[in-house]
């Protein structure tokens, strides 16, 4: 199967292995594309790669084997911090010492955005996210539904050319991730991101993504 | 995979920064130490073997043992007990009393041995007893250092340890006091043990206060290797008897990692409140530890103010005054105010240099690795010898220019001596809250475009600077009471204020000696100080320590 000229994320044969006797392979033979603007849905059990395989494809897990395209160029050996994709961890990681707009403006100062651009970018970002007024706020003072909230913006903030989500509404309660699950697809439809979404919740999977790919024990299905 | 490689190679490049500083100025200095102990000439077993076996030799190691045995019996006896009032149980105003009690661990070695000497001397307080430069006075001193250390490993265990297993065995009827003998202290053992190694190592390597104390009539390893070489000039003897040296710390290290392996297992589980409140019945143990921890605490600190300030006719600051004047050019070429100043620039050089290189380690510490074991593993080692083995073998190897930089007497050797003693306990502030860091948190950072600088930098240089500011106050308060290794390395005409201090000691007069406690009390002082505004900068994650 051959990526050149496709436009979005290419994914071909990859696999992840972690060191250790006998080694661990987590991820075999994995291959699958993601259009610009497309959300695609990665669903399977716990355990069964699918965290390993988004952090390969973002750049945070050494793959052993394969290869990542982004618009048909090769981008498996880029540095993380040089690929331009962004990651919303599970448990959100934001930053503690930072208040919440500082969060969102991390990855603006990272790209050496101009302050007041900065200022109106992180604005138009917490406003998408229904955190209004909430520029100021120390991380530590949120809810679990604002943090996640907060984690998405500061995702998106630098315009990354794709967006992972690694089960990023689990750590939440039922009711307000029906709720949220629903917000994040608008969010992403809004922001036009390309974007891929771990999560073993078959409903959470159908209301985020326009495709699921389904996941078992290492290997794509 | 690239990216692995290109990641290993710039951890290499920057683990060669702490690896040189360590090389020349620790790893060498210890082989020349061991080369000159082995050779002479040639190689020369038998030299050796002759300087082992003396008479001399012997003394100083049974010295050593006795020492180190009775300063460690000493804080346990006392330590136990004061762990139980301190920790154990609740009580009001206890934090005040802990704090005090800590005091003396923190204290510059010079200083406790002023104190005691303040306190034993023939003009002191207790001068009556006769114990001036006796075995008696060094136990006392040393259990005066460590009884804390006691206090506090042994409290923390206790106030940890579950209640409900002794209130177990009073159901079945054991007595109070069946029930601390077979319940309580077997629980306590793995703490007590651990405890009393760390103290017998601090023992066995004590040396101003031996030194100061013990005169020449009191020798260990530790004073009779200093003394080889500032009265014998016999660089052989002294290298031999630091490779003893290096030996006998080695086998009591490895005993307390033992003896600590055995409490992270008792340990290692959740956290469970034992404390409970001071009864009326606690009064009979309570009373009789507090007093004596107490005096022993309060009397020689007592006796070194009053004899600071203790005049030919009567109290004054006299002494105080006589700090900022020129004394005898044979007591001391320099003013003591000269010497504080000398021993504030060493001691933010020392700790500039301990930090920064501390800083690296820490940094390369962080994600736990084989490699990382290794480093950690070699950063530790100067932790496993005498500041004054270090001091000795700087001597030896610096004699002669290095890499075309001549080190020859420089005052530059003392700085460098204080950060590598200092080292280690920096690396130990630092690595464990870089480690409570989540690395994720950092890989966040770097999918937003933070290269692996701008990670540190912007999480975990904000997240860590307290704990580094925490590392600086220790760096200096080490640097500046560093005895051991300055005492080789410090020229006479450019004293530290812990050599100052030492010389005026060993002059006759009020004159001299007056001065002596009054620049005691001052380095006191100094170091309460720094301690004091350190602490203030320990967060929670740095609360392990």
């Amino acid at each position: 199967m051959s990526g050149q000229g496709a436009m979005g994320l290419q994914v071909e044969g990859l696999r992840v292995e972690y060191p250790g006797k006998p080694p661990v392979v987590a991820v075999e033979g994995a291959s699958l594309a993601v259009a610009p603007g497309e959300t695609v849905a990665l669903l399977g059990p716990s355990g069964c790669g699918k965290s390993s395989l988004l952090g390969a494809i973002v750049g945070i897990v050494p793959p052993s084997d394969g290869r990542v395209l982004w618009d048909g160029l090769d981008v498996t050996s880029v540095p993380v911090h040089r690929r331009g994709f962004g990651l919303v961890f599970q448990d959100g990681q934001l930053f503690p010492h930072r208040s919440v707009a500082r969060n969102v403006a991390f990855g603006l100062e990272m790209a050496g955005v101009p302050r007041e651009e900065r200022r109106a970018r992180v604005e138009e970002l917490l406003a998408l996210v229904g955190l209004d007024g909430y520029g100021s706020r120390a991380v530590t003072e949120l809810s679990g539904g604002q943090r996640q909230r907060v984690a998405l913006a500061r995702s998106l903030a630098p315009r990354p050319r794709l967006l992972a989500l690694d089960e990023p509404l689990s750590s939440l309660d039922a009711d307000l991730r029906a709720r949220l699950a629903v917000e994040v697809r608008d969010i992403l439809a809004a922001a036009g991101t390309a974007a891929i979404v771990v999560t073993h919740d078959p409903a959470e999977a159908e209301v985020m993504a326009s495709r699921v790919l389904r996941m078992e024990e290492g290997e794509l299905l | 995979m690239r990216s692995a490689a290109h990641h290993s190679l710039s951890w290499w490049l920057l683990a060669l920064i702490p690896l040189a500083f360590l090389g020349l100025f620790f790893l060498w200095p210890l082989c020349s130490v061991l080369v000159h102990g082995l050779f002479d000439g040639g190689f020369d077993l038998a030299g050796t073997w002759a300087i082992v076996t003396s008479p001399r030799t012997a003394d100083a190691l049974v010295t050593t043992l006795l020492l180190a045995t009775a300063g460690t019996a000493g804080s346990v006896l006392l330590g136990v007990p004061g762990a139980y009032v301190l920790y154990r149980l609740r009580w009001r105003g206890q934090r005040a009393v802990r704090a005090v009690v800590a005091v003396p661990f923190v204290l510059p070695t010079v200083v406790v041995a002023a104190a005691f000497s303040a306190l034993l001397g023939r003009s002191g307080p207790l001068g009556f007893l006769g114990l001036d430069q006796s075995v008696l006075a060094i136990v006392l001193a040393l259990v005066f250092y460590n009884a804390s250390v006691v206090v506090r490993v042994v409290g923390g265990a206790w106030a940890g340890l579950d209640p409900s297993t002794a209130s177990a065995a009073a159901t079945l009827g054991a007595s109070r006091r069946r029930v601390l003998a077979h319940v309580t202290l077997p629980a306590l053992v793995p703490a007590i043990a651990s405890a009393a190694s760390v103290v017998f190592l601090f023992c066995a390597t004590a040396f101003g206060v031996v030194l100061v104390l013990g005169g020449t009539r009191v020798r260990t390893l530790e004073t009779e290797i200093y003394l080889q070489v500032n009265q014998f000039l016999d660089l052989r003897a002294a290298a031999v008897l630091s490779i003893l040296q290096i030996l006998f710390v080695g086998l009591a290290l490895w005993l307390s990692a033992a003896a600590r392996r055995r409490r992270e297992r008792v340990l290692g589980g959740r956290a469970l409140d034992g404390t409970r409140a001071f009864l009326s019945a606690d009064a009979w143990v309570a009373v009789p530890t507090i007093l004596t921890l107490g005096v022993l605490l309060a009397a020689p600190m007592y006796a070194l103010v009053e004899r600071s300030l203790r005049t030919i006719d009567g109290h004054g600051l006299d002494h105080y005054v006589a700090l900022f004047g020129q004394p005898g050019r044979t007591v001391l070429p320099v003013s003591v105010a000269q010497a504080v100043m000398n021993s504030l620039v060493t001691a933010a050089i020392a700790a500039a240099l301990a930090c920064v290189v501390g800083q690296i380690v820490a940094a390369l510490l962080t994600r736990r690795s084989r490699r990382s074991g290794a480093l950690d593993a070699v950063v530790m080692l100067p932790l496993g010898v005498s500041a004054v083995v270090v001091g000795l073998g700087m001597l030896l190897t610096l004699n002669r220019p290095v890499l075309g930089i001549d080190l020859r007497g420089s005052w530059w050797l003392v700085p460098i001596a204080q950060a590598v003693v200092a080292l280690p306990l920096v690396v130990r502030t630092l690595v464990p809250p870089a480690r409570a860091i989540d690395p994720r948190l950092r890989l966040a950072a770097a999918t937003l475009g933070a290269s692996p600088w701008r990670v540190w930098s912007s999480v975990d240089w904000p997240l860590l600077r307290r704990a580094f500011g925490l590392a600086v106050g220790f760096a200096f308060a080490i640097a500046l009471g560093e005895f051991g290794a300055t005492s080789f390395l410090a020229r006479p005409d450019r004293p530290t204020l812990p050599t100052a201090i030492y010389r005026l000691l060993g002059r006759p007069g009020i004159e001299s000696i007056g001065m002596a406690f009054a620049a005691a009390v001052v380095l006191a002082v100094m170091t309460a100080a720094i301690m004091m505004v350190s602490e203030r900068m320990r967060t929670q994650v740095g609360a392990d320590l």
